[in-house]
């Protein structure tokens, strides 16, 4: 296969980037995307030119680093990770832009590689539940209805790559929030805190700079794990409901 | 009260605002229809102008009615802050290519759809709400009480042709603006639930379809016919 790029080439968070075009003829279909841009990266650095950098480390579509907005949707054509997507997805002599992700939240670091640590920070906010010492307590002590169960599960598959606040026309991170709240929010475990976590959470995304959900479901089309919308429901509903009638709030965001 | 101010500071709490104001809009959309209907009836306007008088003048109508101006007023307030928060969020670079295939038309266009209703607005109450209350009205007397002959003022606007031309593309976006707004105004309350979700689609599609379709369907009716 014979395809153009047109990639996104910026040389550090204060630079202004611009796009530059490449001739890439050494491609198979087998070759997942990544493979592509590590063949197109040896054939720079053997020109002496610098290699585009991209995020990536599993390889596996676990990690969620993988964030290249292809023609323009995250992770490309199929609703997976980058690295799980395959240039049998593209024609022969295609061109095929790759952008980073675009959000004030996630600022370019260099090319292709974007500084996510703003998920990290609404994580610390409120995405964790107190571990209580003790005795050891004996397995299925608690019940939990399978359907619930389920569900929590379902949310905590989110990896946390950003593809929603990259897919959304208003770069919200609302699915990746809500996720992380619905988790905890489901289970037994996630109660003590279950009120300020909502509030804490919503406080830091908004202090972040994402923008508000317009619902336009984009980024349930495009989450490589299939994060159902109807989590951002339940988000709203434990928000209206935690800030209606919470005793101690301290909503200011716990992250830096 | 800090609670309050974070409540709806907040993008979810703005977002309720919308939804709340939204559904409101949508039953006054309910309520107008029934009325507009009976310029329909073959009696020369009287069924009509016996309602609007009643409607311009009836009390609690009228706080209804300042209820009605001030949720239009904070649904369009809060959508043009929700609408520069969200174009700050992409950031300063945008994408060079987007595609349009993870989401529907409407929902994506709320604020042009929007825009084309507010000029509709506009129009509609200078011409109607403004006569109607302000202006110089032709009067009709019915059974020995006189009324103001607003019907009169309504059939010489629908035989104007970019009248009824304007008026019909606006209740397209009218509809297009529900066909998403409808639904999504229940996902942003928290609403949804595979018990409940079925019924609210199909009366959100059949609401933004039905509902501009039979206002529309008014000035064709009074023009062509
Ligand atoms: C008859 C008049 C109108 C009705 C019935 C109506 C109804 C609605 C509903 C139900 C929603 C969905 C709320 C949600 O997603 O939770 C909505 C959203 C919206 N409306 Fe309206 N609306 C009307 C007029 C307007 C006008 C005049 C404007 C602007 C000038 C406007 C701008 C918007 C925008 C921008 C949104 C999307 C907000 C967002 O989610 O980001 N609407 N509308
Ligand atoms: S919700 Fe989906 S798209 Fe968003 S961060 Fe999690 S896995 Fe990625
Ligand atoms: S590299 Fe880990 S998910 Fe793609």
């Amino acid at each position: 296969m014979k395809i153009t790029l047109k990639v996104w080439r910026q040389k550090d968070a204060n630079s202004k980037g611009a796009f530059k075009t490449y001739e890439h003829s050494h491609v198979s279909q087998d070759m997942s995307f990544l493979e592509m841009l590590d063949v197109l990266n040896n054939e720079l650095v053997q020109k002496g030119e610098e290699s585009i950098a991209f995020d990536h480390d599993c390889r596996e579509g676990i990690c969620g680093m993988c964030s290249l907005y292809i023609n323009g949707r995250p992770h490309g054509p199929l609703q997976t990770t980058t690295c799980q997507l395959h240039m049998r997805s593209f024609k022969d002599g295609e061109t095929i832009t790759i952008e980073p992700w675009r959000a004030k939240a996630f600022p370019v670091v260099k090319d292709l590689v974007v500084d996510r640590s703003a998920f990290d920070r609404i994580q610390r906010a409120g995405g964790y539940v107190s571990v209580n010492t003790g005795g050891v307590p004996d397995a299925n002590e608690i019940a939990i209805p399978k359907k619930i169960a389920d569900e929590a599960f379902d949310a905590a598959t989110c990896i946390g790559c950003g593809a929603c606040v990259a897919a959304c026309k208003n770069a919200s991170a609302m699915l990746f929030v809500s996720a992380k709240v619905s988790q905890f929010a489901l289970l037994p475990q996630g109660q003590p805190e279950r009120k300020e976590r909502v509030e804490k959470m919503v406080a830091q995304m908004d202090d972040e700079g994402f923008g508000a959900c317009t619902n336009t479901k984009a980024c349930e089309a495009e989450c490589p794990k299939g994060i159902s919308v109807a989590n951002i429901a339940r988000m709203n509903r434990e928000y209206f409901s935690a800030i209606t009638s919470s005793y101690e709030v301290m909503a200011k965001g716990g992250g830096d | 009260m800090n609670w309050l101010i974070t409540l709806f500071t907040s993008t979810l709490g703005r977002k309720l605002l919308m939804a709340l104001t939204g559904l409101f809009l949508i039953l006054f959309l309910a309520v107008h229809l029934i009325g507009n209907l009976q310029l329909l009836k073959d009696d020369g306007g009287r069924a009509f102008n016996v309602y609007a008088e009643f409607m311009s003048t009836n009390p609690l109508i009228q706080i209804v009615s300042k209820g009605n101006f001030f949720f239009i007023l904070l649904h369009i307030f809060i959508s043009i802050v929700l609408t520069i928060k969200n174009r700050q969020a992409r950031g300063t670079d945008r994408y060079a290519v987007t595609s349009g295939k993870s989401s529907i038309w409407s929902s994506r266009n709320m604020g042009i759809l929007g825009t084309i209703v507010l000029v509709f607005l506009v129009v509609h109450l200078k011409h109607f709400w403004a006569e109607m209350h302000f202006g110089d009205m032709p009067k009709v007397t019915y059974d020995g009480t006189e009324y103001r002959d607003i019907y009169s003022l309504v059939a010489q606007w629908f035989a104007v042709p970019w009248y009824v031309a304007l008026y019909v593309f606006c209740m397209a976006a009218v509809g297009f603006h529900l066909w998403h707004g409808f639904a999504s105004s229940f996902q942003t309350l928290g609403l949804n639930h595979p018990k409940y979700n079925g019924i609210i689609n199909f009366l959100g599609k059949t609401f933004s379809v039905v509902v501009p379709a039979l206002f529309a369907w008014i000035p064709i009716n009074m023009f062509f016919f």
